[in-house]
């Protein structure tokens, strides 16, 4: 009887246990709950036009950054036809949950109802290459219907990322994500003396500076950075060769060695204050709370999770700095550290992660699709608002650099910093050509592999093996070297 | 003529009523069991897995899943963690349990409110094993409240989750706890079964507790004893939900804290289904054994 019972709750726990793996979650969101499905529906009571494109519109993502701009955006704006319902569903990202989702109804496509068929999903760079190449995406030109002026204003490597083997574009992208070094102000004004972000780049221009800082910060009780991966995407993201060679043998890059040795001694030196990446403590290290000196961060992290871990009540609903600046400005200020942040290009030029729309093979709401990408992606007005709004960088050239150039464009949350001048200048550098369809995995593992090297709880040749052996387990098809 | 042959079917008809009430048992037991378990000893031979959204396979490779799996993987470490951590489980929870059973059952103790403290202490069993897991983590998370704590007292705050004898040690309380009172019920049971004037005639023979406990007792209640080992020991190399929450799959500092089953599921995970298949098909012969020896042990003592 007990036998049974456990077997009984063994596969429960098990189907619960496949929710739950998933749970430290990639959204900085804390309200979010892990999996959602969201229905926005509009009113389908009125007569129903002839729509010949089907009633509900699917949408995938694995956080919410993406609903929150298509609502505003799109929805808000009156974009949706009547008689469709937006359906978004939610798969957090963490271990390849979204993507394992994501390829079985992918696969799944072409049995599905009408209704239940994908429409449109968003991938990130480390898994990019995965669907592009795939027959699951439809080329955006060919396919949906932009035409090569709708995009021309994007920045190309947005585009060079999505591009599959036979030159089709498979996806197209509303922001550009160069890397900034996101600095506490009053941490620098105590260690450094100034607080201003020409002297503090002056600072932070090299390695070596960085590392005197991290010892004068340290001495002052503080901590360099929160955690150890941390610094990881500035020398991931400028590696000399794909994580996997053409004989699916996994790679080590030096520059994956330079990080894991920095981060080391870091640790050793106490420069850091052993989070990992979106955990409790790397959250709290952001907030007034925090005693860390700065945070590596692309541009949505400044905006989506930068920001809203800065301050002490969470911003309300609907509120943006274009749609009712004076309830902003009171919302914001005095909340938490809201102002106290600065960015600097930091020691290195870098991009971290990125969300592109692909549409999917077979969906029966292409039109709407194609109008939805033309209008988060391409349009000019739509994507200025959008920075205006979460200080994203949002992708269009033209648009971005009247922004660098105008005077009047400043931040508040960044203390007055007008950011989106270091960004477009750090977009320029911005180079893809080493991503692989394997990033997400590998990079995941060897963050986790090394985690107990950097605790002290194995020695270097061990955590080695045991990212080589996670790989492998996650990636059947690839081979350790020799 | 016809009325005859009429009862007399009737009169024989009766026993097909036991064949007709065990067909939704062997329906689901097909469906549910037999089904997937063929299935899983046949996927056992091929290579057969996911590469993105391409399938590789199935190839058949006969017994190169086996090879793969028994010599040129971890599966010995990670029985042995599995081993280490219900052992650490395991050895508390029978030593409470006796003591709170004697003590419950005890005619001289005659402790008022048994009914309400066998409720308590059943009580975690109810709780999903995967929540409780969960509560813990965030209990002793390196700024939890169990740190916060300790840090109020004027330590040094420990990170459980970084270090092996925390995890291990977390996940052997936490299947303590929501075992224990499942133990102490069965051996109430065994101990209640014990003809009371045995028990007399000991204690006027001059025994005193302990030697009624050692000589009479225990050999009374062996046959439950047994049991509850050998289920424990099978629910133990099955355990899964609690470390794999705890640990968030990953088994914790070097894998010191992944079980058989968490590795298993690692490569269901990744759509590997040769891989999964053999490690399945050896766990359920390591199980199948431990199974058959309940089996003997408990006819063998219905015979005697």
């Amino acid at each position: 009887m007990i036998k049974f019972k456990r077997i009984i709750a063994l596969t429960l726990v098990m189907i619960m246990g496949l929710t739950f793996v998933a749970c430290g979650n990639d959204t900085s969101d804390v309200a979010t709950p892990p999996v959602s499905e969201e229905k926005d529906t509009k009113d389908v009571s009125q007569s129903e036009p002839e729509v010949k494109a089907g009633k509900v519109l699917n949408i995938w993502g694995w956080n919410t950054e993406f609903q929150g701009l298509f609502k505003t955006y799109f929805e808000d704006a009156g974009l949706v036809p009547d008689g469709i319902e937006v359906k978004f569903t939610i798969v957090p990202n963490e271990d390849n949950a979204y993507q394992n989702a994501l390829d079985e109804a992918l696969l799944n496509q072409e049995t599905a109802s009408d209704d239940e068929k994908i429409d449109l999903f968003l991938v990130e760079a480390d898994y990019a290459l995965k669907y592009v190449e795939s027959d699951y995406t439809l080329d955006i030109i060919k396919d949906v219907g932009l035409t090569d002026g709708d995009i021309a204003g994007q920045y190309k490597y947005t585009q060079e990322i999505v591009t599959d083997s036979n030159g089709a574009i498979k996806g197209t992208s509303w922001q550009a994500t160069p890397g900034l070094f996101a600095y506490r102000r009053s941490i620098a004004k105590d260690v450094l003396g100034t607080d201003d972000p020409v002297e503090v780049q002056e600072a932070l221009s090299t390695w070596d500076k960085f590392y005197d800082v991290a010892e004068k910060a340290s001495a002052k009780g503080y901590k360099m950075l929160s955690g150890y991966d941390d610094s990881y995407r500035t020398f991931s993201n400028n590696v000399s060769n794909p994580w996997v060679d053409k004989d699916n043998t996994i790679v080590l890059d030096d520059n994956i060695v330079k990080w894991i040795e920095q981060t080391k001694e870091f640790t050793d030196k106490g420069y850091n204050n052993k989070s990992t990446l979106w955990d409790d403590q790397w959250a709290a290290d952001q907030g007034p709370s925090g005693k860390v000196f700065g945070f590596f961060y692309s541009t949505w992290g400044i905006n989506f999770t930068l920001l809203g871990n800065a301050l002490e009540t969470p911003l309300p609903d609907g509120i943006t700095a274009t749609s009712d600046p004076d309830a902003f400005k009171e919302a914001t200020e005095g909340n938490g550290i809201f102002g106290d942040y600065g960015v600097v290009e930091g020691p290195q030029n870098y991009y971290w992660g990125g969300s592109w729309l692909c549409a999917a093979t077979g969906s029966d709401n292409l039109e709407l699709v194609q109008e939805i990408m033309r209008t988060m992606t391409c349009d000019p007005d739509t994507l200025i608002t959008i920075t205006k709004d979460t200080q994203d960088f949002t992708n269009n050239i033209e648009a971005m650099e009247s922004l660098a150039a105008d005077d009047n464009f400043a931040s508040a949350f960044l203390g007055g910093q007008n950011h989106i001048k270091l960004f477009a200048e750090s977009a320029k550098g911005i180079d893809m050509s080493n991503i692989s369809p394997y990033d997400q995995g590998l990079n995941e593992e060897i963050q986790t592999a090394f985690r107990d090297y950097f605790n002290g709880t194995v020695d270097y040749d061990t955590a080695l093996n045991n990212f080589y052996t996670a790989a492998v387990e996650k990636y059947p098809n690839l081979k350790k070297p020799n | 003529m016809k009325s005859i042959s009429k009862k007399k079917t009737k009169s024989i008809s009766y026993s097909k009523w036991g064949y007709i009430f065990l067909i939704p048992f062997f329906t689901i037991y097909i469906i549910f069991s037999l089904i997937p378990l063929i299935s899983t000893f046949n996927n056992s031979f091929f290579e057969n897995y996911m590469v993105g959204l391409t399938q590789i396979g199935p190839n058949f490779v006969g017994l190169d899943n086996y090879r793969a799996i028994l010599f040129d993987s971890d599966l010995p470490k990670f029985a042995l963690n599995t081993l280490i951590i219900w052992l650490l489980g395991f050895i508390p929870q029978i030593i409470i349990s006796m003591t709170l059973a004697i003590w419950f059952t005890s005619a001289r103790l005659n402790l008022k409110l048994t009914g309400f403290f066998k409720t308590v202490i059943y009580m975690p069993n109810l709780i999903m094993a995967a929540a409780f897991s969960m509560l813990f983590w965030a209990l002793f998370s390196d700024i939890g409240p169990v740190n916060n704590l300790i840090v109020a007292l004027g330590h040094e705050p420990i990170s459980f989750l970084q270090s092996v004898n925390g995890n291990r040690g977390l996940i052997a309380l936490m299947n303590f706890l929501m075992w224990f009172g499942n133990t102490t019920i069965l051996l109430m049971a065994g101990i209640m079964g014990i003809d009371n004037s045995i028990l007399e005639a000991a204690q006027i023979d001059g025994a005193n507790a302990w030697k009624t406990f050692w000589h009479v007792t225990i050999p009374s209640i062996k046959p439950i004893l047994v049991y509850v080992f050998l289920t424990s020991l099978i629910g133990g190399i099955q355990m899964f939900d609690v470390p794999q929450v705890l640990t968030n799959a990953e088994g914790g500092p070097n894998r010191t804290s992944m079980t058989m089953i968490m590795y298993l599921n690692k490569h269901l995970y990744s759509k590997n289904y040769g891989l999964a298949g053999a490690l399945s098909v050896i766990l359920l012969i390591i199980t199948a054994i431990l199974s058959f020896i309940v089996y003997r042990n408990l006819t063998e003592r219905a015979e005697k």
